[in-house]
C-alpha cells in the first residue's frame, strides 16, 4: 500500500507550488527524503531553494500541493506547529540574536522542551534552576562536539564571534530539540574554504551520533555537496530538472545547461 | 592587571558605589540654593566621566553581577537611610515616594519596551487608570485599600486588552501610533465624563489599612512628628521590591528569553515554536498591571487625580526614563527615574524648560550611549552562577 511506503518517508511534498505576484518560485515540486538520508538541494540563484525551505517551515503558505511530514499533513500548519512536529532549520543569512549569549541562542531552539508556564518561571525558582542546569549541560555538551573551546564561552554574547562559530551555534540551535529533519540553508555562506570543510566534518560527526536524522542541505559549493550528500535534487526556475547521486547529476546535460547557460 | 581566574568577585565595589550614591542623593535633597544644586549636578557628571576614564565602572558592574541580591538589599537600606535623614520633611519624603512609584511603573514599561519590543506610548494613561480606579473605589466603597491597588493594576491590564488587538496586528511605528491615539482618546474621555469629575478630576481618599490611615501624621512622643508620607514610603518600598523581584525573575527565565527572541527576530522565533501573540500579550498585560498598581498608590498619595496629569506628554516622560536608564536594564530604570524626577524638582530655575532638558538628555544619550546610562548586561539566569566546567 502506498500509505506504508509514504510513512517511511520523513518528508514528502507533492505538486508544491508557490508564486509571488507573477513570478513562479516553486512549480509543482515533488521531493521526498527518507530517514538518515542527506539530500542536497542545488540550483542557480533564484531557482526556489530557499522558498522551498520557507514553505516547508510554514513561513509562506503553499499555493497548491501538499507537504507530508512523517505521514501527517503539515501543508497549512503554522511555523510553530511544524517546529514542534520535528523540523528545524538554519537560515541563509545567519539569524542569531547577536546581543544574547551562546546559551540563550541555543535555548531558543529548545523551546518545545522547556517548561513555559508563567507560574513555573516566576515562582518555582528551585525547579527552574534544576531545569536550567540540566539544559545548560545538554547545550554545552552539544557545542563541545563542534568546538570544545567554544563550550567554555557559553555565557558570552554571540556578537563577538567569527562566522564559523556563529554557523556552529545556529546548527546547535536547530539540533538541540532533536528534530527528525534538519534544513540547512547554505551553511558555507560567508566562510573560507577551510572553515567550510571543518563545518561539514562537524555536521557529519553530529549526524553519526544522532539516529534517524534526515538533512536537506542547500549549497552552492559542489565540493560540499559531493562530500556529504547521498542524493541530490536540482532545481531551475522552481522546477525539478534532475535527481540522483552527485555523479549522475554532475554529468546531466540539463544541469550543465542550467548552470552554464549553454544552448 | 593579572587576576587569578577563580578569585571570587568582590562585593566591595558595588557597595562603595551604593554608599556614594546614597550620600550624594542626601546632599542633593539637602541643598536649596540654586548655584549649589548646579554645582552638585556638575559634580555628578564629572564623577561619572572620571569613573569611566579611570575604569572604575567595570569592577562595579562585575560586583553587581556576582552579588546582585545582597547589593539590592543594601540599596533598600540606602533608601531607608535617605528617608530617615529627612523624616520630618514632607517635600523630600514625597519626592522619594514618587521616585519609588515611578520606578514600579517604568519596570512595567520596561517589560514592554525592553523585553518584548512592544512600544507603549500610553504609559501615563495606564498610570492614570490606576489612579482613577483608586479614586472611584475609595470614594464609593469600603473595599480595603490594599485590594484597591490590585484592582487598579487589574483595570489597567483589562483596559489595555482593548488595545491589545490593534497592537498585535500592527508592527513597529504603527503599533506605537495606536497607543498614542489611545492616550489622546483617554484624556478626552476623562475630560468630558462628568461621573469622573470632568476636567477638574476627582479627590482620592488616602490609603487605609486596618484602620491605620496613611494620611495622618505619625507622632512619637510630644515633640517628635514624622511626615505622613512615611506611611506611603513603607508601602512604596514594598511595592518596588516586589516589582523588582518579579521583573528580574521574568528576565531570568525562559519567558524572558522568549520575549528577547521575538523582539530581535519574529520570524526566527516563530520557526522555533515561540507563540508571538501569547508572549506579546503577556508582556503587555503584565507591564500595564504594574503601571496601574503604581498609579493607584500614587493617586492615593497625591489625594487628587485630573486628566491633565496623564497626558501623552507624561507618557513621553515615562519613555524618556526608560531610554535614559537603558532599555531592558532593570537597574537602569532607577537611575532614569531619579534623573528625570529629582533633577527638575531641585533645579527650580529650569522648571519652565523641563521638557527641553528631558529632550536634550534623551538625544545626548541616544547619540553617545544608545544602550542607556546603565546598559543591560548579558542575561545570567542566577546572579553569580558559574558553570561547573
Amino acid at each position: 500500500m502506498s500509505g506504508v511506503a509514504a510513512s517511511k518517508r520523513v518528508l514528502e511534498t507533492r505538486g508544491l507550488t508557490k508564486s509571488f505576484g507573477g513570478v513562479l518560485a516553486l512549480g509543482g515540486l515533488d521531493i521526498a527524503i527518507e530517514p538518515n538520508e542527506i539530500l542536497g538541494l542545488i540550483g542557480p540563484n533564484g531557482s526556489g531553494k530557499t522558498t522551498f525551505f520557507n514553505v516547508v517551515t510554514g513561513i509562506y503558505g503553499a499555493d497548491e500541493g501538499t507537504i507530508a511530514f512523517n505521514g501527517a499533513d503539515i501543508t497549512r500548519a503554522s511555523p510553530q506547529a511544524i517546529y514542534r512536529a520535528g523540523i528545524a532549520r538554519t537560515f541563509q543569512r545567519s539569524r542569531l540574536s547577536l546581543s544574547l549569549s551562546i546559551f540563550d541562542n541555543i535555548m531558543i531552539g529548545n523551546h518545545k522542551r522547556l517548561t513555559q508556564g508563567l507560574w513555573f518561571n516566576l515562582m518555582r525558582r528551585g525547579a527552574f534552576r534544576r531545569e536550567f542546569e540540566e539544559n545548560y549541560e545538554t547545550a554545552r555538551a552539544l557545542v563541545e562536539i563542534f568546538d570544545p573551546p567554544l563550550a567554555k564561552r557559553m555565557l558570552e554574547p554571540v556578537a563577538g564571534l567569527p562566522m564559523i562559530d556563529r554557523r556552529r551555534i545556529e546548527i546547535c540551535r536547530a539540533l538541540i530539540s532533536a528534530p527528525l529533519l534538519l534544513l540547512l540553508d547554505e551553511p558555507s555562506a560567508g566562510m573560507t574554504h577551510d572553515e567550510t570543510n571543518q563545518l561539514m566534518g562537524d555536521i557529519l560527526e553530529v549526524r553519526n551520533r544522532i539516529e534517524n536524522l534526515a538533512i536537506i542541505i542547500v549549497e552552492h559549493e559542489m565540493g560540499v555537496i559531493e562530500r556529504i550528500t547521498n542524493r541530490c535534487v536540482v532545481l531551475n526556475f522552481g522546477r525539478k530538472i534532475a535527481g540522483g547521486s552527485f555523479r549522475e547529476i554532475a554529468t546531466d546535460p540539463q544541469v550543465q545547461e542550467a548552470y552554464l547557460g549553454m544552448q | 592587571m593579572w587576576r587569578k581566574p577563580d578569585t571570587p568577585t568582590s562585593l566591595l565595589p558595588g557597595l562603595a558605589a551604593l554608599v556614594l550614591l546614597t550620600g550624594y542623593l542626601i546632599a542633593l535633597l539637602w541643598v536649596e540654593e540654586q548655584t549649589t544644586v548646579i554645582a552638585l549636578l556638575a559634580l555628578a557628571i564629572a564623577a561619572a566621566v572620571a569613573a569611566k576614564f579611570l575604569r572604575l565602572t567595570a569592577p562595579v558592574a562585575r560586583s553587581f553581577a556576582a552579588h546582585e541580591d545582597a547589593l539590592a538589599g543594601f540599596a533598600v537600606a540606602g533608601v531607608i537611610v535617605i528617608v530617615a535623614v529627612f523624616h520630618d520633611d514632607h517635600f523630600a519624603v514625597l519626592l522619594v515616594d514618587t521616585v519609588l512609584l515611578y520606578a514600579v511603573a517604568t519596570l512595567g514599561l520596561n517589560i514592554q519596551f525592553g523585553y518584548a519590543g512592544v512600544l507603549n506610548f500610553a504609559g501615563a494613561s495606564f498610570f492614570g487608570i490606576g489612579a482613577y480606579t483608586a479614586a472611584v473605589i475609595n470614594g464609593n466603597t469600603g473595599i480595603p485599600s490594599l485590594v484597591v491597588l490590585l484592582i487598579g493594576g487589574g483595570m489597567a491590564a483589562v483596559i489595555g486588552l482593548a488595545l491589545l488587538l490593534p497592537v498585535l496586528r500592527t508592527r513597529g511605528h504603527y503599533a506605537a501610533l495606536v497607543t498614542i491615539a489611545f492616550a489622546i482618546l483617554l484624556k478626552t474621555f476623562l475630560e468630558v465624563n462628568n461621573a469622573l469629575g470632568g476636567p477638574q478630576g476627582l479627590q482620592v481618599k488616602g490609603m487605609r489599612i486596618f484602620g491605620w490611615s496613611f494620611n495622618d501624621s505619625i507622632e512619637l512622643g510630644k515633640n517628635f512628628e514624622l511626615s505622613f508620607y512615611l506611611n506611603y514610603f513603607v508601602l512604596s518600598l514594598l511595592l518596588v521590591v516586589a516589582a523588582f523581584v518579579i521583573v528580574r525573575r521574568l528576565e531570568r527565565s525562559w519567558v524572558g528569553l522568549n520575549l528577547d527572541a521575538l523582539r530581535l527576530d519574529e520570524t526566527a522565533a516563530a520557526c522555533f515554536g515561540i507563540d508571538i501573540v501569547r508572549w506579546k500579550a503577556v508582556a503587555f498585560l503584565l507591564g500595564n498591571f504594574l503601571i496601574g498598581v503604581a498609579g493607584a498608590l500614587y493617586g492615593m498619595m497625591g489625594s487628587f487625580v485630573a486628566p491633565n496629569n496623564y497626558t501623552f506628554a507624561d507618557s513621553l516622560i515615562l519613555v524618556s526614563m526608560v531610554l535614559l536608564g537603558g532599555m531592558g536594564s532593570t537597574w537602569g530604570m532607577f537611575l532614569g527615574v531619579i534623573i528625570v524626577i529629582v533633577v527638575p524638582e531641585k533645579l527650580q530655575a529650569i522648571e519652565e524648560y523641563r521638557f527641553l532638558l528631558y529632550a536634550g538628555m534623551v538625544i545626548l544619550v541616544l547619540l553617545f550611549r544608545p544602550e542607556g546610562l546603565l546598559p543591560r548586561p548579558v542575561r545570567s539566569y542566577f546572579s553569580g552562577w558559574k558553570p561547573q566546567r
